[in-house]
């Protein structure tokens, strides 16, 4: 059985892919920033914070780990509302995100706090810095260079992972595939050319953030 | 002897011939003579036909049956049958009526009957009772959920205004889930779907705003019983002016029959 590849049943919809794409770029761009922001107060809190403060975090990290995303997704999307709380599908799926970022970069970043040896925090106390400087100029910038490529791996699942915030109709690469697919009905190019621009930005970002951990967090 | 056997054969088929012409008698009147009318009704479909929580069918078709059997006044013997058998059943003569949320096409009508329309099997755009919508004009500006690639959602693209925003999700649980909660006050669905929503969550129900596309039910019958489409079809018109039709429609379908069945 032949198929006939139709690459060029897709040109008329690429508006849709081209938003598609933005829509995703930007919505991984702000929710990892503010996603890692999360996770590095987190681990910070867990390890220096008061106790309480620590089991708070241990609890909320251990939730969202746990639970499969999509699940996370719906209850913020389809549940939240009848607590009271509507909140669009872009508000959604980036709250979502940087929720799920967050506990998964606090254990990351956690691990990093504790591979520094005390006796660097130490050498900072007895210099008269103040913790949060100790915090700040001495433990994270190890901390986050040690575990930098574990940290660039879990940006791109969840990158990835993004796709599935297409299930409550928000209108990222995926949502532009499916929309595509139910119009023209060829499922092998739609899939494949969305598969393909995923792979493209998988690798663009791991890029980008090879240059960032070169610029910022190389500790010779 | 060669003679003899050839006209004997002959005769012999003329009366087998004769006897099985004699035996084609109307349905109709089989039916009042037996006093058992067979009717085929869905067992997979609710609101239309399901299987009720002590096993026994029950639904609009349920309803309809015994309805006509009622006013035929004879005893209605209920065979559950699916979507793939429910024609052949009628053609092979298990059961005298079809109904099934039976749709009429023109390859069906190559082969059967169809009565009168009974029940509305449509699609449209429902929403909240507080949302004033009357028609795909007055869409504008506003949010409506439908289910990706389903017939509404194509007819809602192209129905409604630029400056509507048409939420996409990808299964019609997504879409009643997205309304149930709140996320959308409008969904251009099929009014089997409303008719659940509004019966599962009767603190926000669907009701119709306007229609998009229209295939109601029939009642389906073999070919060539004139007698049985006129009593059916006249048993249809009793029950449409003395409003037992929209009382079917309100009692499964949660919506009164729309304007202009």
């Amino acid at each position: 059985m032949t198929y006939h590849l139709q690459f060029g049943s897709l040109l008329p919809y690429w508006e849709v892919l081209a938003w598609g794409i933005v829509f995703t770029v930007v919505l991984t761009l702000v929710s990892t920033v503010v996603g890692i922001a999360v996770g590095t107060a987190g681990a910070s809190a867990r390890t220096f914070g008061p106790a309480w403060l620590g089991a708070a975090v241990r609890v909320y990290v251990e939730l969202i780990r746990n639970t499969p995303f999509i699940v996370q997704l719906f209850f913020i999307f389809f549940g939240l509302p009848a607590l009271g709380l509507r909140l669009s599908e872009t508000t959604a799926a980036f709250l979502a995100m940087v929720i799920n970022l967050g506990a998964y970069s606090t254990e990351i970043i956690r691990a990093g706090i504790e591979a520094v040896p005390k006796g660097h925090i130490e050498a900072g106390v007895s210099l008269a810095m103040s913790r949060f400087e100790v915090l700040r100029y001495i433990v994270l910038r190890q901390a986050i260079a040690k575990i930098y490529p574990a940290l660039s791996s879990q940006i791109i699942i969840v990158m990835l992972g993004s796709a599935v915030v297409s299930q409550i109709s928000a209108q990222d690469l995926t949502y532009a595939a499916n929309f595509i697919q139910s119009r023209n009905f060829r499922a092998f190019e739609v899939y494949l050319v969305s598969a393909l621009i995923y792979l493209l930005l998988a690798i663009g970002t791991r890029a980008l953030l090879r240059v960032i951990g070169q610029r910022f967090f190389t500790v010779t | 002897m060669s003679i003899i056997r050839a006209l004997l054969a002959g005769f012999l088929s003329v009366a087998l011939v004769g006897m099985s012409g004699a035996a084609q008698a109307d349905s109709l009147d089989s039916i009042m003579k037996s006093k058992v009318i067979k009717i085929a009704v869905p067992q997979d479909f609710a609101p239309f036909g399901s299987a009720g929580t002590d096993l026994k069918p029950q639904g609009l078709d349920i309803d309809m049956a015994n309805l006509i059997a009622k006013e035929l006044g004879v005893k209605a013997e209920i065979v559950a049958v699916t979507s793939a058998n429910r024609i052949p059943y009628l053609q092979t003569k298990k059961v005298d009526l079809v109904i099934s949320s039976l749709g009429k096409n023109p390859e069906r009508e190559k082969v059967i009957d169809f009565s009168n329309a009974y029940a509305p099997f449509f699609s449209g755009v429902f929403g909240v009772k507080d949302v004033a919508v009357t028609k795909a004009e007055d869409l504008a500006s506003k949010t409506i959920g439908a289910t990706r690639g389903a017939i509404e959602e194509q007819e809602i693209t192209k129905l409604a205004p630029s400056s509507a925003t048409i939420k996409r999700y990808e299964d019609n649980n997504a879409t009643i889930s997205a309304f149930v909660s709140g996320q959308v006050d409008l969904i251009a669905t099929g009014n089997v779907i409303a008719a659940s929503v509004s019966t599962k969550n009767p603190a926000r129900p669907a009701a119709l705003k306007f229609l998009i596309k229209n295939s109601p039910c029939y009642v389906g019958m073999n070919k060539e019983e004139p007698a049985l489409m006129a009593k059916v079809n006249a048993i249809i018109a009793k029950a449409k002016s003395d409003g037992e039709l929209n009382k079917l429609s309100e009692k499964w379908l949660k919506n009164p029959l729309p304007a202009g069945f």
